[in-house]
Formats: C-alpha cells, sequence, structure tokens
C-alpha cells in the first residue's frame, strides 16, 4: 500500500547541508502495523514529516520516491497532498496538548476535520463528533464534546487526538511517539485503543517510538533506524530473540524488563562487577506523617496525606506512581524546596521540616540533601556553561575558587564521564545524556549524604539511561549517597531500588523490599502498574 | 528529534566570531551597525572635526541655502547648519542613552521583583504602572519637565519616567515564567538566596527580549527629548538640538529655506531608524543560543 523507495533528507543549517535520512527503504501493506524505532536524531520523525510532505522550513526530500497506493506522494502538488492529508494518511503527534489548539472546544475540533474534508454538513456535524468520540471510548462523550482541551487530563487529549486523526476514516496513521510523557497505565489504554481501532477498521499504521518493548507488543514489524539509515528490519519476535545488527542489540540489551540486572543493560564489552553498597541499619531520614495541602481554588487540594516512611543510610529507596500522585510534592518537600503543611522529617535526628525552606539555602545541611531534576534541558540554565554550573554549588556552598574550583569540577566532569572539552559548552550544545550527566554531576558536586532522583531518566533514550543508571549505581558505591528515586516506571526502579513506595492519590498504599513488591504485589494498584508496562519478548540467552 | 543531530562538534568561539557571524547572517543587522558606529563616532569626534564653530553667527551669511562652503546651508543668523547637527549628536545620544539606561535598571528592579515574589508587590507595582500608563506619555514627560524645571536633567528623568513601564512590565513576564524553572531550583539548592537566584540566574535570561526594547525605546526617547525641545521645554538655544534646529527652521520653511528644518529632521530620522533597525542584532548578540 505504502512504499518508500531511497527516501533521503537533509536540512539547511547554518554549518552547511545535514542529512537527516539518508536512503531508505520499506513498503508497508494492508493492514499492517509496522513499528519504526529509533533513539533521538535517527530520523524516525523526519520520515513520518516527509511521508506528509510537512518537512519543516529548510528540510527538503533530495532523492527517493514514495508511493501510496499508486499516487506519488514526492511529486503530488500541494493542494492534492492537502486532501489526502487527514483523508487518506492521518497523524497523531507527540505532544497532545500542543497538537489541540487551546482555545477551541475538543468537539469543534473535530468538527473542523470532518468538514473540511466534507464528511459532514453543519447539521449533522456535532452528532458526527460525538459519534467520533464515543469511537474512541471516551464516557459521556456528549458532555465532553464542550470540554476545552486544559479541562481533560493528557490520556483524554490523546484520545481526542485520536477521534480527530481517525473521523475521516483514513487508510493510513501515522503515530509520532503516541504515549512519551503518558503515564504508564494510561499508555496501555491509549495503545490498546489504537490496536482495537486500527484493526476495526483494516487500517495500516506506522508507530513511531522509541521504546522498542512498546513497538514490539503492538507491531507487527519493525524498523529499526539509526542515523538516518535502516539498520535491521523483520519480525519483532525475531529481532528480540536474534538481533543481527550491533545497534539493535544494544537497544534490545538497554529496554528494562523483568529478570534483568542493571548490569545486563549495557553492552557486554561494558558490564563490569557490581560494587556492592552498604546499607546501614541507623535511619538517615525519617519522614513521619507528612501532609501537604494546597489552597486551590475549589477547596483544599490534598496533595500528600499522612505518609510516614524511613531511609537507612546507604539505602536506595524507589517512590512510585503516576502523575498527580504526590510523589513529585514529596520530593520538593524532602529536598527543602517546599514547605510542609505538617508532618516531620528527622534527617540524622533533626526535625529538618521545622526550618522554613526560604532559608534553607544557608542551612548547612543544604549541601547534605541535594536533588537530581528530571528534566535535564530545564534544569539547566541556558545561559551558564556546563562549568559554570556544576561550579555553581562549589562556589556557593563550598567557597570554592580558583584552581581549586577548576579541579573539583574537571574531576566531577571524569566521575560523572563527561569530556572535559565539553564543560566549556552551553546547554543547547549537550546531547540529552551529556545534560543529564551535567546535572548529575551538579547535585553530587558537595558530596551529598541523601540524593533524590527525580525521573533522571525520563527524558533519555533507553541505550542512554542504561549508561545513567549504571553510573548511578556506580557513584552510590563510591560515595556512599542514600538515593531516593522518584519515577513512573517499576522496571527501572527496580533495578536500582533495595526498597520501594507506591503512591497514590496522596497515600502510600505499598511498601516494601524491592523484590517483594516487584514478584508479589499485594494492592491491585501496585498489580496494575505492573501490568501496564510493555512485555518485551524473551531475549537470546546467550551473554 | 533533532536537536542531537543538530548539536555541534566544534568549540564554542569567541565572542568577536559570534559578532562576525551575527552581522553576515542579516545584512540590516550590519547596515544598523555600521549606521550605529558612524552616529557614536560623530557624538565623540564630530565637535573637533565641523568646520564652523556651531554658535558662531555670521550676519553677512544668513539663510543661505546649501552649498559647498555650508553643505547644509545657514541659519537665520548665519550659523552652519551641518556643524550644528553634527554637534547636536552628542547631546541627543547622552540623553537617549542616559534615560533608557536609567529606565532600563529601574524597570528591571522592579520587574523582577514584581514577578519573583507576586502578591502584593505585584499589584502594588502593577497599579503604578498601569496609572503611568494611562496618561499620554509625551504629555506626562511635558507636565513633569515643566514641574521640574527646565534643564537636560530633566528631560533625561522624565523620558525616564515614561519608559519604565514598558521595561517594567516585560521583565516581570520574562521573570515570571522562569520563576519556577528546574535551574531556578537547583539554584536553590546550590545554596543561592532568592535575590541572587534573580540577580544572577533568572534575569540574564530575560536580556535578549530587553536588548530589542532598548533599541526600540533609544529611538522613542531621541524622539522624545526632541520633541519638548521643539516645543520649548528643556534644551534652550542657541544650544544645538536636533528638536530646537526644526522647531527654528520650521518658521522658514513657509518662505522657501527648507534647509534649516530639513536637515535636523533627516537627522534625527535616520538615528530613530538606525536604532530600531538595530534591536534583532542586540538580540541575537546576547542570546546564547545563536551561539553554536
Amino acid at each position: 500500500m505504502l512504499s518508500v523507495q531511497d527516501l533521503a533528507v537533509s536540512f539547511k543549517t547554518r554549518r552547511g547541508d545535514v542529512a537527516a535520512v539518508r536512503g531508505i527503504s520499506f513498503d508497508l501493506a494492508k493492514g499492517e502495523i509496522l513499528g519504526v524505532v529509533g533513539e533521538s536524531g535517527s530520523g524516525k520523525s523526519v520520515t513520518s514529516y516527509a511521508l506528509m510532505r510537512i518537512l519543516d522550513a529548510g528540510g527538503a526530500i533530495t532523492a527517493g520516491d514514495i508511493t501510496y497506493s499508486g499516487l506519488d506522494l514526492r511529486r503530488a502538488a500541494e493542494r492534492d497532498m492537502r486532501d489526502i492529508r487527514g483523508r487518506e494518511i492521518s497523524m497523531i503527534f507527540q505532544n497532545p496538548r500542543a497538537a489541540l489548539n487551546p482555545i477551541r472546544k475538543v468537539g469543534h475540533q473535530i468538527e473542523d476535520v470532518l468538514r473540511q474534508h466534507g464528511r459532514a454538513t453543519r447539521y449533522d456535524a456535532r452528532a458526527q463528533a460525538i459519534s467520533a468520540l464515543e469511537a474512541v471510548r471516551i464516557n459521556d462523550a456528549e458532555a465532553r464534546y464542550d470540554a476545552y482541551p486544559f479541562e481533560l487530563s493528557g490520556g483524554m487529549c490523546q484520545r481526542i487526538v485520536c477521534a480527530i486523526a481517525l473521523a475521516c476514516d483514513p487508510r493510513l496513521l501515522i503515530a509520532d511517539e503516541p504515549t512519551t510523557g503518558l503515564d504508564i497505565t494510561t499508555q496501555k489504554a491509549v495503545m490498546d485503543l489504537m490496536r482495537d481501532l486500527i484493526r476495526a477498521r483494516e487500517m495500516s499504521s506506522i508507530l513511531i517510538t522509541h521504546d522498542l518493548g512498546l513497538a514490539a507488543q503492538y507491531c507487527d514489524r519493525i524498523v529499526v533506524m539509526k542515523d538516518g539509515v535502516i539498520v535491521e528490519q523483520g519480525d519483532p519476535v525475531q529481532i528480540f530473540a536474534q538481533p543481527q545488527h550491533a545497534y539493535t542489540r544494544k537497544l534490545v540489551d538497554a529496554t528494562p524488563r523483568a529478570g534483568e540486572s542493571i548490569r545486563s543493560l549495557l553492552p557486554p564489552e561494558d558490564r563490569r562487577d557490581l560494587v556492592d553498597h552498604m546499607v546501614q541499619d541507623a535511619p538517615l531520614l525519617d519522614v513521619r506523617n507528612l501532609v501537604k495541602t494546597y489552597q486551590g481554588k475549589s477547596g483544599p487540594v490534598h496533595a500528600v496525606r499522612d505518609i510516614s516512611f524511613v531511609i537507612k543510610q546507604g539505602q536506595s529507596v524507589g517512590l512510585v506512581g503516576e502523575s498527580g500522585c504526590g510523589k513529585s510534592t514529596t520530593s520538593e518537600i524532602l529536598v527543602r524546596l517546599m514547605d510542609a503543611t505538617d508532618g516531620e522529617i528527622l534527617f540524622d535526628g533533626d526535625d529538618i521540616a521545622a526550618i522554613p525552606a526560604k532559608g534553607f539555602a544557608k542551612n548547612p545541611r543544604r549541601s547534605d540533601i541535594q536533588m537530581v531534576f528530571q528534566d535535564a534541558t530545564d534544569s539547566l540554565n541556558p545561559r551558564h556553561t556546563a562549568r559554570h554550573t556544576i561550579g555553581e554549588p562549589l562556589r556557593q556552598l563550598g567557597k570554592l575558587k580558583g584552581p581549586a574550583l577548576t579541579a573539583r569540577i574537571e574531576e566531577l566532569a571524569t566521575l560523572v564521564g563527561l569530556p572535559l572539552p565539553l564543560l566549556d559548552r552551553f546547554p543547547h550544545q549537550l546531547s540529552g545524556g551529556q545534560k543529564a550527566r551535567v546535572g548529575i554531576a551538579r547535585a553530587i558536586a558537595l558530596e551529598p549524604r541523601f540524593l533524590i532522583l527525580d525521573e533522571p531518566t525520563a527524558a533519555l533514550d533507553v541505550s542512554i539511561q542504561a549508561v545513567v543508571l549504571n553510573l548511578l549505581v556506580d557513584l552510590r558505591a563510591k560515595l556512599g549517597m542514600s538515593y531516593l528515586f522518584v519515577s513512573h516506571d517499576l522496571h527501572v526502579v527496580r533495578l536500582l531500588c533495595d526498597h520501594v513506595i507506591v503512591m497514590k492519590d496522596g497515600q502510600i498504599i505499598e511498601q516494601g523490599p524491592a523484590s517483594v513488591v516487584m514478584n508479589n504485589p499485594q494492592d491491585a494498584y501496585t498489580k496494575a502498574l505492573l501490568a501496564a508496562a510493555p512485555k518485551p519478548p524473551a531475549r537470546r540467552q546467550s551473554a | 528529534m533533532t536537536d542531537t543531530a543538530a548539536a555541534p562538534r566544534v568549540h564554542p568561539q569567541r565572542k568577536l566570531d559570534h559578532l562576525v557571524y551575527v552581522l553576515r547572517a542579516n545584512p540590516v543587522t550590519l547596515l544598523a551597525f555600521v549606521m550605529f558606529a558612524l552616529i557614536v563616532l560623530s557624538a565623540i569626534f564630530g565637535p573637533a572635526l565641523i568646520p564652523y564653530d556651531p554658535l558662531a553667527t555670521n550676519a553677512a551669511r544668513a539663510l543661505q541655502p546649501p552649498s559647498w562652503d555650508h553643505w547644509f546651508g545657514t541659519d537665520n543668523v548665519g550659523r552652519d547648519v551641518f556643524s550644528r547637527v553634527i554637534v547636536a549628536t552628542r547631546l541627543d545620544l547622552s540623553i537617549s542613552v542616559a534615560a533608557v539606561a536609567l529606565s532600563f535598571v529601574v524597570g528591571s528592579i522592579l520587574g523582577s521583583a514584581a514577578g519573583y515574589w507576586g502578591g502584593w508587590i505585584d499589584n502594588i507595582l502593577n497599579r503604578i504602572l498601569d496609572t503611568i500608563m494611562a496618561f499620554p506619555l509625551f504629555v506626562l514627560a511635558m507636565g513633569i519637565v515643566a514641574a521640574l524645571g527646565n534643564t537636560i536633567e530633566n528631560i533625561i528623568y522624565a523620558t525616564a519616567i515614561i519608559n519604565v513601564p514598558f521595561y517594567a512590565r516585560l521583565v516581570r513576564a520574562e521573570v515570571n515564567i522562569r520563576r519556577d524553572a528546574g535551574f531556578v531550583r537547583a539554584a536553590k539548592l546550590a545554596g543561592n538566596s532568592d535575590a541572587r537566584v534573580l540577580a544572577m540566574h533568572i534575569f540574564p535570561n530575560a536580556l535578549p527580549p530587553m536588548m530589542v526594547q532598548v533599541s526600540l525605546n533609544l529611538g522613542w526617547a531621541i524622539l522624545n527629548a526632541a520633541g519638548l525641545s521643539f516645543i520649548g521645554l528643556g534644551v534652550r538655544p542657541p544650544t544645538p538640538e536636533w528638536g530646537i534646529m526644526v522647531a527654528e527652521g520650521a518658521n522658514f520653511i513657509v518662505s522657501g529655506e527648507w534647509w534649516m528644518a530639513l536637515f535636523p529632521g533627516l537627522w534625527l530620522m535616520m538615528a530613530v531608524f538606525t536604532f530600531n533597525l538595530l534591536g534583532d542584532g542586540l538580540r541575537d548578540l546576547v542570546d546564547p543560543r545563536k551561539r553554536t
């Protein structure tokens, strides 16, 4: 149905043409779901934009052919393309909130597409829009018709985007990272829904994702891309069982799954022996009856409701839950950026909850409690070089300057594996993994005793996630830090943590040793979380 | 997806290289910088280079049209218009730069505080700014100069006061969106006090849009100063100043002596035009993301 031959796309930039896609070929049969898997910069999104002919300014198809049902998409007139987009081929974008117009009712946005392609008239548009909403299993579609995007959750927005994409019964659906940024149970719901709809309507689909496990679960065939070329394609089970290309092997290794150790995420040649970290019985942090209540517009909002837990010295504790469960609020309170409404936080026996967050910058405990932020890009000042950023806590709290400062910064960069020449770059000149390393180097600069890791790998590619997780394990053994690892991904938490706390709606619903919680969950919610994670097929047994 | 692909492999260049790149990438910026350089040079060296004393009258050569001796002609008391136009550059430029600098500093401090702490500080500041902006700004400036007295300092203060709201508003918005950014929280964890976080981490990020505002404002400030002089407030004759010269020359346009008003007006227009063009270039210079 769709055939791509030797497609090449390049972009004009400040330092000449950059080839984003370099001669790729693949075919898509009717009714097939094709997974295009690759990491950032592999050209997978650019490929999909090229198919739809919606490349950014400066981008152009330089070679190759795209044939869709006998139609030459590369040479089709822009007017014909407008007709094809939405009606024949439609697309689901990465961020559902960005894809929806924030000031229009979602029902109207569905009507727009229907009327644009002549599928509905003024009189039956509303009824058709509502049935489109029902098709994506939105409860009470009649009422949701009048909702604005900001009133809906991320998963709900993605369903609306699905409804818009499917409104005109397209024959090919391109989904570009449709579930990135969604909670794991929502991801499962959205993906299941999409698969069911695609199967029911006998459509073809291209699923673009960085998650090999997700692609393996939902796709009939997988194409693995790297640096603008296809390195391997084939059946998902086959790719997992016997990856042919070295890069595919690396990706397969780096995909976390049950029953693996943290070192097995790395390529075999990088696996060094794991140094055990020492957990002592003395508690480092004792949280007692922590409560945080905001004054919202419609009454108080209970973000954290009376939670208590203990982190021992040297212990790594995983805090797991979906968005809105209070895990971020908890970590902000623990790191003393926010004041609790009630409760005690005993750090080494002293109640640090009693010290206002406002004045904590001058507290001697400040250097003992540090944090690695979720979004490495957002957490680095765009005007400061990596050197400046890493040196900030050393100058402010460590009172280092001159050669001692430079020496310590370079020591830290070496410790986190950041090449020294990169120290003088600005954040926008660093890759995602390098930015994560800068953030980690800054957090460990003062050798804190307690480090909060707020989804430190959420924005990273799996192969970089593997490296960063291993770095964290090595640093823990070397510096004897205690971690609070905040994450939505139980599989990642299990690799790193001794103890797991599961939160929901501001309460702890289950906690215990990692192996117990993972293998024998008691609470239904924990079970649902575990079940929602993609299940990649078994891996080849060698290595 | 493309951010890592575009990640540069070369070292950060020096600032000079970046300047050269910005100028080459945009010919309009190059033109603006050349014109700006000319204006600054004539402000610094103008008084030393001009052919005639700008204050020396010569009744024998009054109201002469432009010629090789007097490029821009002479005025009604025989002073050389060209010399006066060039000498006036220094005064007009200093008034506008001083006024803009003053409103930049005051506006930045007020706007930063309002954007960062919010609450009552924000409310009070906003109402004050609303009040200032509710006046027709030029009339407000006239009032201030008339009330405080007719001096160059008072022109600067008046021009600064009417420009403060623009800076305060802009900074407030820029600071406000970064108040809870990750790098701000990280700076707090590094032991920075609130004031330090604001001054060293948040405020510098507001500079790129501020630079556009500064250059546009320099143009307005010159117009404002010239306007005040035109209506007889501020700088007094016989001091050479573009606004006064236009005002004096206007009386003679009807009788055919167009050069007295045209040339200072033209120079005023060129200066404002230059500053308006300069904005984008300045922003590109101070934005680290433009540097690769």
